[in-house]
């Protein structure tokens, strides 16, 4: 347990990087866990194939809050196509705690990057197993 | 605070492998029996003996395991009707859980009974399985749903029901106990009344028939649903109990062996109940162990078992009140609720919350506890829980309310 909450989860969770919604969004999809009822919804400007700017907003636990937080930071200035390639490994290794075994909160951690591809993609969703 | 408790509860621990390990390094604390009950040595052995001893399909053969498995398998239904005060075992039909359970009686019951403007009443606290059978049912039959909703404490708003349910009314279905507020419903009243205007009404029992003295008779309702998991008896096996006179004027649920008397080429006449609602080969080992879990609670007492649950609903409504900054639903005097506590606390989410306790060895669930409507009635997304049974102890809940203030302090 203590390794989940290592202090960088914790700092993300509580103040999160790029939290809220863009009235402008040119992408706007949110994704829904049936499973805990956690919601994450990533809005992005794209302008010339660039995410120019993104947010997120929702609930969730710290996991997913913080992994949201990071996520929407590593995109920032992306090409889009670099965005739909990015690889939920190095989403893991970013929030750097062992989640290996723990699929419940495996999903926590991936639902940003499930709503950030679905979006991207354009499609209604999106298994875990193809992020 | 448990002077009071007629039974051992360090020598029924014993009982309980499960309970001798150590997770995360701590002694294991469960309080997750609402989701699912541990198993006593009792129930396992006979599973295992069932499969190692006289496995064999039931109803069938001739030879001498198989009629042994037909013994103890409907001794089992015997034993689950009297645990429940059934007018006779043909009353207990098998099925593999409380859902299941539910969904035949929606199936064949509301399939022959429900017409179009027809209504179904349900309440705000119940578990999607209680739920979504029923909308499955009104989509095809044109019924309508409506639902009795919460008074501030978590109760059912009574005073609803006078203007609820009318002679269009068929049916009536309500949890003798929510899983997350703990409520224990006034399931006879409310019967009563539903009766009153011929509704047939349908009780999910599986958050009670575990931790109370449960009889049919007292209840009132037609029809009692339950699982064998939640009761110290293993995965796999539910009940349903209905009035003689309903099942014996529903058509089958599922189609296949066990419930046909004669099969031809274009139809077939079906089987007397229960097994008309028994198609295929059941869990007979699973069923067998059922009736063991029944024999090792009746050995303590459903009494004694509710009033320990009572006392350890008490002391826990007392220590997780002192925890700063938790919020606690469902009501907040033990003698109306059972000991199914959730709560929510400031600024942890509650799956942190889980996670946070899983460290310190205190298991609980987290989530909405398949009662998304309760939640968005009680405009949270999620909540703890923390549900106690027979095994636990006043002990495991000061670790509880340990780990709360540990989780607190870290997202201080």
């Amino acid at each position: 347990m203590d390794d989940l909450y290592q202090q960088q989860i914790i700092e993300h969770a509580r103040r999160p990087h790029n939290f809220g919604t863009l009235s402008e969004a040119t992408i706007s999809h949110e994704e829904y866990n049936p499973l805990c009822g956690d919601k994450v919804r990533i809005d992005l400007i794209i302008e010339d194939d660039v995410i120019i700017d993104v947010r997120f907003s929702g609930q969730g636990c710290a996991i997913s809050q913080a992994s949201a937080s990071l996520l929407t930071d590593e995109i920032k200035g992306l090409s889009v196509n670099a965005a739909k390639e990015y690889q939920k490994d190095e989403l893991l290794e970013l929030i750097g705690i062992p989640l290996d075994k723990n699929p419940t909160r495996l999903r926590c951690a991936l639902l940003s990057l499930k709503a950030l591809k679905a979006g991207l993609y354009g499609v209604g969703n999106i298994h875990d197993e193809d992020l | 605070m448990s002077q009071l408790t007629q039974f051992d509860v360090l020598a029924l621990r014993r009982e309980f492998p499960i309970l001798q390990q150590e997770v995360n390094g701590h002694r294991l604390a469960f309080l997750d029996s609402a989701a699912s009950s541990q198993k006593p040595r009792h129930v396992i052995d006979c599973l295992e003996d069932y499969y190692r001893r006289y496995n064999a399909n039931v109803h069938r053969g001739v030879y001498k395991l198989s009629e042994e498995a037909t013994f103890a398998f409907e001794r089992a239904r015997g034993k689950v009707a009297r645990f429940i005060g059934a007018a006779s075992p043909r009353e207990v039909v098998f099925t593999r859980n409380t859902t299941e359970a539910l969904n035949l009686v929606a199936q064949s019951w509301g399939g022959a009974n429900l017409k179009p403007g027809d209504r179904i009443l349900l309440t705000l606290m119940e578990h999607h399985s209680n739920i979504v059978p029923w909308q499955m049912l009104a989509q095809r039959s044109g019924a309508v749903l409506d639902y009795i909703g919460l008074d501030g404490a978590g109760r059912l708003a009574l005073e609803q029901l006078d203007q609820k349910l009318d002679e269009r009314t068929k049916l009536v279905a309500v949890a003798h106990q929510s899983n997350v507020l703990g409520t224990i419903n006034p399931v006879a009243q409310i019967a009563a009344r539903a009766h009153a205007v011929g509704a047939v009404v349908v009780v999910d029992g599986a958050q009670s028939v575990p931790h109370m003295p449960v009889d049919v008779k007292n209840l009132g309702c037609d029809f009692l649903a339950f699982s064998g998991h939640k009761m110290c008896g293993p995965t796999g096996i539910g009940v349903l109990w209905g009035r003689r006179s309903l099942l014996e004027a529903m058509p089958p649920f599922l189609g296949g062996g066990s419930m046909i008397k004669v099969v031809e080429l274009e139809q077939s006449s079906y089987a007397d109940i229960p097994a008309r609602f028994e198609a295929g080969t059941p869990a007979i080992g699973e069923a067998i162990a059922l009736g063991e879990a029944i024999d090792f609670l009746d050995s303590i007492g459903m009494e004694a078992i509710f009033q320990h649950e009572l006392e350890l609903t008490s002391y826990a409504l007392e220590r997780l009140g002192a925890v700063e900054g938790l919020q606690l639903y469902g009501p907040d005097s033990a003698t109306e609720r059972g000991g199914s506590l959730s709560f929510t606390l400031e600024h942890v989410h509650p799956h942190d919350v889980a996670s946070i306790l899983d460290g310190v060895g205190v298991a609980v669930r987290a989530g909405h506890h398949c009662t998304q409507p309760l939640h968005r009635h009680l405009n949270v997304p999620a909540t703890t829980r923390a549900s106690f049974y027979i095994y636990n102890l006043p002990e495991e809940i000061d670790r509880l309310a340990a780990g709360l203030d540990k989780a607190r302090k870290l997202f201080m």
